[in-house]
Order: C-alpha cells, then sequence, then structure tokens
C-alpha cells in the first residue's frame, strides 16, 4: 500500500484515492497547431524515477493533489493542492 | 541442437539421456551484426526467428540485459485468443492464432498450446447485445465466434455462480480456437528455433547508450562492449520509453503500468476453459494449468509503476472478483503473485513502425495482449525490418496515427492508458 499525505486529511492508504496522470501536460493555445496539442494529449516522458503526478482523493476530501512520486520505488517526496491558491492556503496555515 | 522427435527420444532414453545437446548456444558477441533486436522476451526472439525463417537474415543478435523468460514472457496469464473488432487488429490478432496452432510443429518444441476456449461470461441485455455486435464482426472476417445461452454455459461449466443477484450471469461469448500456452515453452522454443537458424541470443547484455552517425544509430553500447548493427529494433515493452529517450527520441504515447497475475496450489480439474468475468469497471479472468494450479489476473494496479510487484488493492479486488463469480476457490490457497510492467499506450493498440531514426524500427505498446501476439508481432515486425516498409495489417499501427486521428481504440476509452486494459 502506498501512504499519501493528504494536506487536509492526513495520511491515507492510497486506495482512498485515484491516479489522474501526469501533472506536467500543460495544453497550448486553442490555436496551436496539430501538431502540438497531439504532443500534449497523447505523448508523454513516462519517467522512470520521480515524477509530479495528480491523484483525486474521492473517497476523502475530494481535492486534487499533486503528488511526486518514484515510478521505481513508490515513495513520495511531496504532496501538494493541485491548485495554486490552494498551495498557498496550506503554505500559510503550517 | 538435437531435434526432438520419436527416435531421438527413443535413442537417448536408451542412453541414459546423455545425447542431448543445449538448447541454444551462448556466444560472445560479434562486433557488427544485419540487425540488433533489443529485447530477449517473446516478441524480440520471434522477431529474430522470423528474419532468418522468412527473410534469410541470418547474421541477428538478440540482446536481452536478464535471461530468456525472465521478463514479461514468465509474467503473463498465457492466454492466446483473436477476439478483435478494429481493422488492422482482427487481421493481426487472427494471424497470430493461426501461427499457435503449428507453432509446436514449426518450432519443432512443444509449447503445449491448447485450445480450450476462451469463455467470455456477460450479464446484461446490453453487454449481451455489445458483445454480439463485436462477434459478428469477427464471424465476417472468417474468425471463429459463436454465444452460448445459459443452459449451454451451465452444461460446460457447471460451478460458476449461476446464483449472482447483481451480477446475473445471461451467457458467453465464446471463441473456441482460442486457449493457453506454456508461456516458458514458448521462449525456449523460439530461442532454440532462431539459434539453430544462426541467431545470437546473447544474455546479461544490457544496453547502456547509443552512437549516432549521420543521423543513423551507428552502434550500440553494452555492458558486453559495443555492438555494430545496420537495422536495429527496439522490442522491449515496459521499458520503451527508458531506451527511446537514451536514444534522445522524446517522448512516446505510452505509460508504464504494472499488472499483477496469481497461481494457486495445483487442485483436481476444476476449469476446461479460460473464463473472463467483466462487469463495470472490474476485470478477471481464469483457467488451470496443466498441473492443476488455477491461474488468474484482474485489472491493472491504475498507477504508473515500473516496479515489477504489485499492491494490496489489487490482490484483494482480484479475490472478491474470483469469489463472486467462483465461490468453490474460497478456501484455495495462492504459491505465488506476480507483476509485470507493461506499456500501455493512448488507445490500447500497438505499435509496429518506422521511427523518426532510419535504421530503427519500434515493436512495443502490448498493454495487455502480448503473449497472444508474439507470433504475428514478430512475423511483422520481421517484415517490417527486412522490407522497410508496413505490411497492411500493421500499416496503422505507428505513432502518427493519433495526430491523423485515425487511433485504433477497441474499448473507445480516449487518450488514458489506463483504462485500456
Amino acid at each position: 500500500m502506498i501512504r499519501i499525505n493528504c494536506p487536509y486529511c492526513g495520511e491515507r492508504d492510497h486506495s482512498e484515492f485515484n491516479y489522474g496522470g501526469d501533472a506536467t501536460v500543460k495544453y497550448p493555445s486553442l490555436d496551436s497547431s496539430e501538431k502540438e496539442w497531439t504532443e500534449a494529449i497523447f505523448f508523454r516522458k513516462n519517467i522512470k524515477g520521480f515524477q509530479l503526478e495528480t491523484w483525486h482523493h474521492s473517497h476523502g476530501c475530494r481535492m486534487w493533489l499533486v503528488v511526486e512520486r518514484s515510478t521505481v520505488t513508490h515513495e513520495i517526496k511531496s504532496v501538494k493542492p493541485c491548485h495554486p491558491d490552494l498551495q498557498k492556503v496550506v503554505e500559510n496555515n503550517k | 541442437m538435437t531435434k526432438f522427435n520419436a527416435w531421438n527420444v527413443i535413442k537417448n532414453g536408451l542412453n541414459g539421456q546423455s545425447y542431448w545437446t543445449r538448447q541454444w548456444r551462448d556466444p560472445e558477441p560479434k562486433s557488427s551484426y544485419d540487425v540488433v533486436i533489443i529485447g530477449g522476451g517473446l516478441h524480440g526472439l520471434a522477431t529474430a526467428y522470423y528474419l532468418a525463417k522468412n527473410h534469410n537474415i541470418k547474421k541477428v543478435a538478440v540482446l536481452e540485459k536478464g535471461w530468456i523468460g525472465g521478463g514479461n514472457a514468465g509474467r503473463n496469464t498465457t492466454i492466446v485468443r483473436s477476439n478483435y473488432m478494429m481493422p488492422g487488429n482482427h487481421e493481426f490478432y487472427e494471424h497470430s492464432l493461426k501461427l499457435w496452432e503449428n507453432l509446436s510443429h514449426d518450432l519443432n518444441y512443444n509449447v503445449m498450446f491448447s485450445q480450450r476456449a476462451h469463455v467470455s461470461l456477460f450479464h446484461s441485455p446490453g453487454a449481451k447485445d455489445s458483445v454480439s455486435r463485436i462477434y459478428n464482426i469477427m464471424k465476417l472476417h472468417g474468425t471463429d465466434a459463436e454465444l452460448w445461452d445459459l443452459k449451454t454455459l451451465k452444461k460446460k461449466i457447471p460451478h460458476l455462480n449461476y446464483n449472482n443477484s447483481r451480477f446475473p450471469i445471461l451467457g458467453a461469448a465464446v471463441q473456441k480456437r482460442a486457449g493457453n500456452a506454456r508461456h516458458d515453452a514458448v521462449a525456449w522454443g523460439y530461442a532454440r528455433a532462431a539459434d539453430t537458424l544462426g541467431v545470437d541470443i546473447l544474455q546479461n547484455c544490457e544496453v547502456t547508450g547509443f552512437t549516432r552517425k549521420n543521423g543513423n544509430i551507428e552502434s550500440i553500447q553494452t555492458s558486453r562492449g559495443i555492438i555494430k548493427g545496420k537495422k536495429i529494433g527496439f522490442a522491449v515493452a515496459g521499458n520503451t520509453s527508458v531506451l527511446w529517450q537514451m536514444a534522445e527520441l522524446g517522448n512516446l504515447p505510452i505509460e508504464s503500468h504494472k499488472l499483477q497475475a496469481f497461481v494457486s496450489e495445483a487442485v483436481k480439474p476444476l476449469l476446461d476453459q479460460v473464463v473472463v468475468y467483466g462487469v463495470g469497471g472490474a476485470h478477471f479472468y481464469i483457467s488451470q494449468s496443466d498441473k492443476g494450479s488455477m491461474v488468474f489476473g484482474g485489472d491493472l494496479d491504475w498507477y504508473k509503476s515500473y516496479a515489477q510487484r504489485g499492491n494490496l488493492p489489487m490482490v484483494q479486488d482480484v479475490a472478491e472478483a474470483a469469489m463472486a463469480i467462483f465461490p468453490s476457490l474460497g478456501r484455495i490457497r495462492l504459491l505465488r503473485h506476480w507483476a509485470g510492467v507493461m506499456d500501455m499506450t493512448m488507445d490500447g493498440s500497438f505499435f509496429i513502425c518506422k521511427t523518426p531514426i532510419s535504421n530503427l524500427y519500434l515493436n512495443a505498446g502490448w498493454n495487455y495482449g502480448g503473449f497472444k501476439a508474439s507470433p504475428a508481432s514478430g512475423w511483422y515486425f520481421a517484415d517490417l525490418i527486412a522490407n522497410e516498409s508496413p505490411h497492411t495489417y500493421v500499416q496503422n499501427h505507428n505513432l502518427e496515427r493519433f495526430e491523423k486521428g485515425i487511433n485504433i481504440d477497441e474499448r473507445g476509452a480516449g487518450p488514458d492508458p489506463k483504462l485500456h486494459g
């Protein structure tokens, strides 16, 4: 079991969460080329090692989180809310 | 290499089994080859075999970082079927099934291919309609496919849970020519047959880098020295992205996920078919090995991973599915369970294609279904490498299909690799 330290709920089993995907994907502007959109939607770095990824705490606070996790050892370095404003709130409340 | 036949069995039986030769050589790497296949799994070995057999290209090396049969070749549930619907896929997998049917003779190695029928249960009229459509399409393309009503199913597999009120069994979609095979024998059979035709199988030979010249890959740096190849093929599903980035080619429409499978203690004959139970998100498939063990598996672990070990929530999920459909398994004990790392692609279909490097060819993205595809994968990858243009069956199995909008998405699940189970 992976244990994810949710900033709102505390440390929980990963079975409470749903895995989202690559958190570094940035969508291009609407008038970008097909090539750029294809790259953003379909192509991934598929990192072997630490990567930023999204998880949804679907059986908890239902917040989307950005988790820095190793895809080899499953060790987690950091957990933050996805939304930058919520990140600030969490930082300020520490 | 001693051929397996009745005469040699009798001869060696009388001579204390002393005249059998080793199954394949353990050669030192040569400095250069016509074709170097990276990845000594089923697909890599099959590719080397068909390069030598179909295309008479015999100066071939297969580089394997571990040992033959130690990767995903030994981490699957050995199911062989061809119940695919999309153009390109159904011809490809049907050809694969045809190759399986003669594989033991072709390789002179008993791969224990058993056409015991693949039985997909359905649990609602909607599911029946959906699967009828797929199986009718299969029939139109000449693949065997049939539907079993509840009466037939009860006669064939009496001990399924027919009192499941949440997911009542209404019948099954069946492919009778499907079944399973012995995974190790397939790996050893291809390795032995390829070696006989002159292919060098280099184990403990890990690729560490590439040297480029004029845009091509000139040589491969490995843990056993530098090896040159006129043409190079990647067949390392699970780790394709790692090698792809080693060649500085950027991103791929692939994520690596892990899939678990389980083997129980041996029991008396209980199940003659491969049974698949899939409702909602859950997915469960089971068969009985010749030794008597129940072999079964479920869904992905749902998060991206290169770890060859599974996690507990999926163990529970699979056990629940087993109990829902086979309550008689309730007290059976597990002997082993394992996880394999797979290339999950953005549309659930594979890649056999050219790459931006003109002497590099890609075989990747096998998702859930690499085992059954092995013979055809080797066949068409060898064809691509030898003829430098893809066969019509695999002409759209390339990296450009996403930009063109011609995804080959059997499930219609969209660009989320973990959903293409």
